[in-house]
């Protein structure tokens, strides 16, 4: 390591200070949404009172939010949305990722070069076009227009950074099951798969954070209460006219926040490992 | 059963009979067990990607209202854009936003990582803490900086008012200028963590021997930056830059929640104004078209990170 002359003073300057900017600007609108949450209406609205601080915290927001609108039915449907569209796109991933990673095959440079392709493709280039067609296969207000749409943004990203993972293996334990006699689908199944649990918790992770985000293909596909998402229908129903309800609009927002902050505080080394490997190597 | 097998005995004789075609072994073979595992995959992805693009062309050159049947009117749409001035000020907003986002993203995830690269007391529970805007919801953050720059109850406007800074605050999302700059920090604010961190993982990876024989060489701390760091980092920042201005100029989210593309078109970005053409507007022709024409620059950058890459592995 390289030794530091320089003091506190130093240290202040080159890490305390904009260590204590950088938490501010990052971590102030989750601090904002907790207190808005908690505040009575006459503490939200009121220009006089110190805004930073609760003087008599309630839950109000919380139970009108759970009591009144279909917060619940959204949670359900983001959560069963995302979880069905992340295993479909690990399925997907992996059979694009293993050849990929582990064969030859003619063909397989064009393969890989067209996902890197889907992958950069943005979504509002199809957006138009995916309403027409899920409008004439009468998908339209059903959870299956979005879990049919969503893996076409997580199926490239997965095989991506599966095949990265896939690619550090070493060969030997397949190449011994081989030659015992294990079929190419047995080998992968049951000696190549179990050694790659870690890349399939960081694709995994990685998928279920992009389609609980997702917002363009619910907002036109979705419109009925009953079929919403979290952010949909936080945008949709809870700006009634003009009127907004911000102490239920920021416990929404909290709240919408919390599964993706839990799943992502057990798996945090495998999401920083995969965000890096993701963002570098692809 | 029995003369089967004696006719392959009578010809055993020859050198490596070739077995009777099985589908167990064809399946076996490198070549046809990876395209059977590739195959459903790339349909779907051809299905639901590429024939959705492809149909996205196709309905750039109709006139089509929704339900309607379209009506084959060749580049019709991207004439009627180029003289449509919208159109021009939603081109040129959506560059100063991505070039803008995309400068401070940089230079604050910089700043970031080589702030995290240091030694400090709860290292890690800082760093994750410092990745949640990237990780909830944009969505629902993006609500929350709604409220933040609320034109009544705007936070930032208590203080302002308080320091007597200004009085009343500034209109936030109101002042055709002031939205653009609201909406350039609140992407920076969402994007800033993933520069950081891969930009900290770049920075990992670079050997500390390095720092300390130009130390020992007598290199100041800049000089240090400046003929190590920079240089090793450089293939990084490129990439998470392309990247970050894909994702940027093709953005919806934050524009919808936040300014919906006003005040008078001023915040509108192409993804936006075709979402408001297409869906609100009910043209779905004009508005494929204007989604279309996102993609010569950004085909242009994409060709730039292929050719970029392709250049550093060699």
């Amino acid at each position: 390591m390289i030794v530091e002359k320089k003091g506190w003073r130093a240290r202040g300057l080159k890490l305390w200070l904009p260590l204590g900017f950088f938490m501010i600007f990052n971590l102030f609108p989750f601090y904002w949404m907790a207190v808005t949450s908690v505040k009575p209406n006459s503490e939200l609205y009121s220009r006089k009172i110190m805004p930073l601080i609760v003087y008599h915290p309630t839950l109000e927001h919380y139970v009108n939010l759970l009591s009144e609108t279909d917060f619940l039915t959204w949670t359900y449907n983001t959560m069963l949305v995302a979880v069905v569209s992340t295993a479909i796109s690990l399925v997907f991933g992996v059979m694009l990722a293993y050849p990929l990673a582990r064969m030859r095959f003619a063909g397989a440079a064009l393969i890989s070069f067209a996902i890197a392709a889907t992958y950069l493709v943005p979504q509002p280039l199809l957006f138009i076009p995916l309403a027409d067609i899920i409008n004439r296969l009468g998908l339209g207000d059903t959870l299956t227009s979005v879990i049919l749409t969503y893996p076409t943004l997580l199926v490239p990203f997965c095989a991506w950074l599966l095949m990265g993972y896939f690619k550090s293996v070493p060969h030997e334990l397949e190449d011994a099951a081989r030659i015992d006699g294990a079929t190419r689908l047995q080998t992968m199944f049951r000696i190549f798969l179990p050694l790659c649990t870690p890349g399939f918790i960081s694709a995994g992770i990685f998928a279920f954070t992009l389609a609980q985000n997702e917002f363009l293909y619910a907002l036109i596909f979705l419109t009925k209460t009953d079929v919403r998402t979290v952010p949909v229908g936080a945008i949709a129903e809870l700006v009634r006219g003009d009127v907004f309800y911000w102490g239920q609009l920021m416990a929404a927002a909290l709240l919408g926040c919390i599964p993706v902050a839990i799943i992502y505080s057990f798996f945090v080394e495998h999401y920083v490992a995969g965000l890096t490997s993701g963002g570098v190597k692809a | 059963m029995s003369a089967h097998s004696q006719a392959l005995g009578s010809t055993s004789l020859r050198p490596r009979p070739r077995p009777a075609f099985s589908f167990r072994r064809w399946t076996e073979r490198e070549g046809v067990f990876s395209w059977l595992m590739v195959i459903p995959p790339a349909l779907f992805l051809v299905a639901l990607v590429g024939y959705p693009f492809v149909y996205g062309i196709w309905l750039s050159l109709e006139e089509r209202p929704v339900a309607k049947p379209g009506v084959f009117i060749g580049l019709s749409n991207f004439i009627s854009l180029v003289h449509d001035p919208v159109f021009w000020q939603v081109a040129q907003n959506t560059f100063v936003y991505t070039i803008s986002a995309t400068v401070l993203k940089m230079i604050g995830g910089l700043g970031l990582a080589l702030v995290l690269n240091q030694d400090f007391k709860f290292k890690n529970i800082i760093r994750a803490v410092m990745l949640l805007p990237f990780i909830v919801p944009t969505v629902l953050s993006t609500i929350a900086w709604m409220w933040i720059l609320d034109p009544s109850f705007s936070v930032v406007n208590w203080f302002l008012v308080r320091w007597g800074i200004a009085n009343p605050g500034p209109s936030w999302l109101g002042n055709p200028k002031l939205a653009m700059f609201s909406l350039i920090m609140v992407n920076t604010w969402r994007g800033l963590p993933f520069y950081a961190i891969t930009l900290l993982a770049g920075l990992q990876t670079i050997s500390p021997e390095l720092y300390e024989a130009a130390t020992i060489d007598g290199a100041s701390t800049f000089a240090r930056f400046r003929y190590i760091t920079a240089p090793l980092l450089k293939p990084v920042v490129f990439i998470v830059t392309m990247f970050s201005v894909i994702f940027t100029f093709s953005d919806f989210q934050l524009v919808y929640v936040l300014t919906r593309g006003g005040p008078a078109n001023a915040t509108h970005l192409f993804a936006t104004y075709a979402f408001d053409v297409a869906m609100s507007g009910g043209q779905f022709g004009l508005g494929a078209a204007i989604a279309l024409s996102m993609l010569p620059p950004l085909a242009l950058l994409i060709a730039g990170m292929a050719w970029y890459m392709r250049s550093e592995k060699t």
